[in-house]
């Protein structure tokens, strides 16, 4: 499985960046292999609907995991679309969180949990 | 006749000019019809108590997809410029909030899969008080653009009448959809630096849309020539000046029109309907 | 670091000049103006522009008449009738690129468009972000989220704990972007029939952000009936009043001096700016 954290940096040292939409790298996680890699959030630069761009990449790469802080209307309704699982309301480094993760201390979102615009 | 009302900034006085403006040409048997066209927060009905006489939705298109006929080929999602339709894995995702309705996906969807359905964006309501007839225009709340229902109150413009617009603060997309067209615009400022900048970009605003302007200036206060000066230097005149007094604030925090609360505005507001019938007619 | 943002639904209920004023009463914040289309926090605050940036905003076709075979088809499907005799009216234009897909002889192109621009300025109270859209130009919205991103990271590069947004009027797409992801929205108000109407709309539109909202009086008592239909109308919102502003004329006259009437002495008005702004200070947890 591909986890996906959305992070501020490129390295599993930085930390979790909460505005899916705008943040600036997607640390991903292969849970099969053991492997990292970071990919640049072009969504981010998007004029608007930057969720929804996010999506697809992440879609792109063939996530199957997101774990993030927020999630709006329209990226949770296109994260439903292209079967990702996510995981809000995350915080801390990418690191501590995967490890929260592989310990089942988050929780699955079963709806957006911000308003449109990341409120 | 259509005169348009509008302000670089907000809380000039638009509101106040067009309501009085509109009551005191019905004394002159004339048919007049007052616009709101400031859809995001219309208040110009409040001055009046008008019996509600129609109303209707305005919809704009948004797509829909037929999955019977979609071949998940992507094109759609990569001609839309606003990112309003994704294809993710084997389903279509719409998102009509961003959607700008150019069209595009269904007229190149390869397959036809792909037709336009009605989203509502806001409605336009019209009232009747006694011989004048308001329309206004009330952009649906979550909904962010509002130049369509500015629109569609506009098209119950009648020429043959006489049409006061009250348009949206700013010289934005809103003001340009509620002024274009309108034979000349009463621009309302006060005697302030904020008055006078926002001025400024409302009248080079018009200068593009090639509408003639004059402008009213409220709250006046003798003395302060600072809008006098910017008239005078790009030739505009100056059609009407209020004086910045409590009791005009007072009456019209109440919602009383300045012609009720003070008939002697009545000849005034009528003189400013005919100097600016007379540049028009020029 | 906390972002205040002033909104009212109304235009010209007081918020720049409350905004201002804050500015001064904050020891220490980064001061961002968001009404990008009629801009007027620069006249109180003066900056001194350090930085100005291009604002492309959108994307414009363009017919290349070279190419062009007078075909008609762009003009037919073109739903903002932005093309007229083979031109590209650009004030109508919204970059669908739709009548570049349908062109059977690829004589249109899109480019990005000079939407304004923006500044990063200081001022004798801190640094301030800010701008200016061209004339008759779109996607304010946008805008407002560069002014705002700009406004963050020169908080977070300077330490400074606080953001003092200044909002534009209404209810619609740059008000939307100036609220998402504040941390509290103070709505200015006003005792005026049509003040009392935009307040319920703009207080419902803030409610769907999730940041804390509050809402303070100006001009409290031009009408004391309508200031109490006000305070009635925020308790069944269940929106707290901050502060009420006198309607007094020192007011108008920093206004008409172009400064934040802080500067002119210590009156009834000015005394309830500050109380307004200790209000929001605990409210705003900074």
């Amino acid at each position: 499985m591909r986890i996906a954290i959305s992070a501020s940096g490129e390295t599993l040292e930085d930390s979790l960046n909460p505005r899916l939409g705008r943040c600036e790298y997607f640390v991903l996680y292969n849970d099969d292999t053991g492997e990292t890699l970071a990919i640049e959030n072009t969504g981010r630069f998007s004029v608007g609907a930057a969720g929804i761009a996010t999506v697809g990449l992440l879609n792109d790469h063939g996530v199957d995991v997101l774990i993030t802080g927020n999630v709006g209307p329209n990226a949770f309704t296109a994260l439903q679309a292209a079967g990702i699982q996510v995981y809000t309301g995350a915080s801390g480094k990418v690191r501590d969180v995967l490890q929260d993760y592989k310990d089942g201390k988050l929780n699955e979102a079963k709806g957006p949990n911000v308003g449109p615009h990341g409120r | 006749m259509i005169i348009s009302v509008a302000s670089g900034k907000g809380g000039t006085g638009k509101t106040l000019v067009a309501t009085s403006l509109a009551l005191s040409l019905l004394d002159e048997q004339k048919q007049v019809q007052l616009l709101d066209c400031d859809v995001e927060e219309p208040n110009a009905h409040i001055f009046f108590n008008s019996q509600p006489v129609y109303e209707e939705v305005v919809t704009l298109p948004v797509p829909q997809v037929e999955y019977a006929r979609c071949q998940y080929c992507g094109k759609c999602s990569e001609v839309c410029q606003f990112r309003a339709i994704a294809l993710l894995k084997r389903t279509l995702v719409i998102f009509p909030d961003v959607c700008h309705s150019c069209g595009g996906c269904w007229h190149l969807c390869p397959a036809g899969a792909l037709e336009p359905v009605a989203r509502e964006v806001g409605n336009v309501r019209i009232s009747r008080a006694g011989s004048l007839e308001i329309v206004s225009g009330s952009l649906k709340l979550g909904t962010h653009i509002s130049p369509p229902v500015v629109k569609a109150v506009r098209q119950k413009e009648n020429r043959e009448n006489i049409v006061i617009i009250d348009g949206p603060p700013g010289s934005s997309c809103p003001v340009m959809a509620a002024v274009a067209g309108t034979d000349f615009c009463i621009l309302v400022t006060e005697p302030t630096p904020f008055g006078l900048n926002d001025l400024s970009l409302a009248v080079e605003m018009l200068q593009v849309l090639g509408v003639p302007c004059g402008v009213v200036i409220n709250r006046d206060v003798p003395g302060n020539d600072i809008i006098d000066r910017f008239c005078q230097e790009k030739g505009l005149q100056i059609l009407l000046r209020i004086p910045f007094q409590t009791k005009i604030a007072r009456a019209y925090a109440r919602g009383i029109p300045l012609v009720k609360s003070d008939p002697l505005w009545r000849e005034k507001f009528r003189d400013l309907y005919h100097r600016v019938a007379r540049e028009v007619q020029q | 670091m906390k972002e205040l943002t002033v909104i009212s639904g109304k235009g010209g209920t007081g918020k720049t000049s409350i905004l201002g004023a804050f500015a001064t009463l904050a020891e220490n914040s980064v001061v961002c103006d968001c009404d990008v289309d009629a801009a007027n926090l620069h006249i109180l605050l003066k900056p001194n522009i350090k930085e100005t940036h291009p604002f492309y905003g959108e994307k414009k076709a363009e017919i290349l008449p070279h190419l062009c075979t007078q075909c008609g088809l762009c003009e037919d499907l073109c739903r903002f009738q932005a093309i007229k005799e083979y031109k590209i009216n650009p004030y109508a234009c919204e970059g669908c690129a739709l009548c570049q897909h349908v062109c059977p002889v690829g004589a249109v192109v899109l480019h990005d468009h000079l939407s304004g621009h923006w500044y990063v300025s200081d001022t004798q109270w801190g640094p301030m972000v800010h701008a200016k859209l061209g004339i008759a130009q779109g996607n304010s919205g946008l805008l407002v989220n560069v002014v705002r991103k700009k406004a963050r990271e020169v908080a977070r590069d300077k330490r400074i704990p606080l953001i003092l947004s200044d909002g534009p009027p209404g209810i619609g797409c740059p008000v939307i972007s100036s609220l998402a992801g504040t941390d509290m929205a103070l709505i200015v108000s006003e005792p005026t029939a049509s003040g009392i109407h935009d307040l319920e709309r703009i207080a419902k539109v803030a409610g769907t952000f999730g940041c804390k909202t509050a809402v303070c009086i100006n001009k409290y008592d031009l009408d004391e009936a309508n200031c109490r239909h006000i305070e009635d109308l925020a308790g069944q919102l269940g929106v707290p009043i901050l502060g009420k502003i006198p309607f007094d004329p020192i007011v108008t006259e920093a206004v008409l001096r172009g400064i934040p009437v802080t500067l002119l002495g210590n009156g009834e008005a000015q005394s309830s700016v500050r109380n307004l702004w200790e209000q929001v200070v605990n409210m705003l947890g900074v």
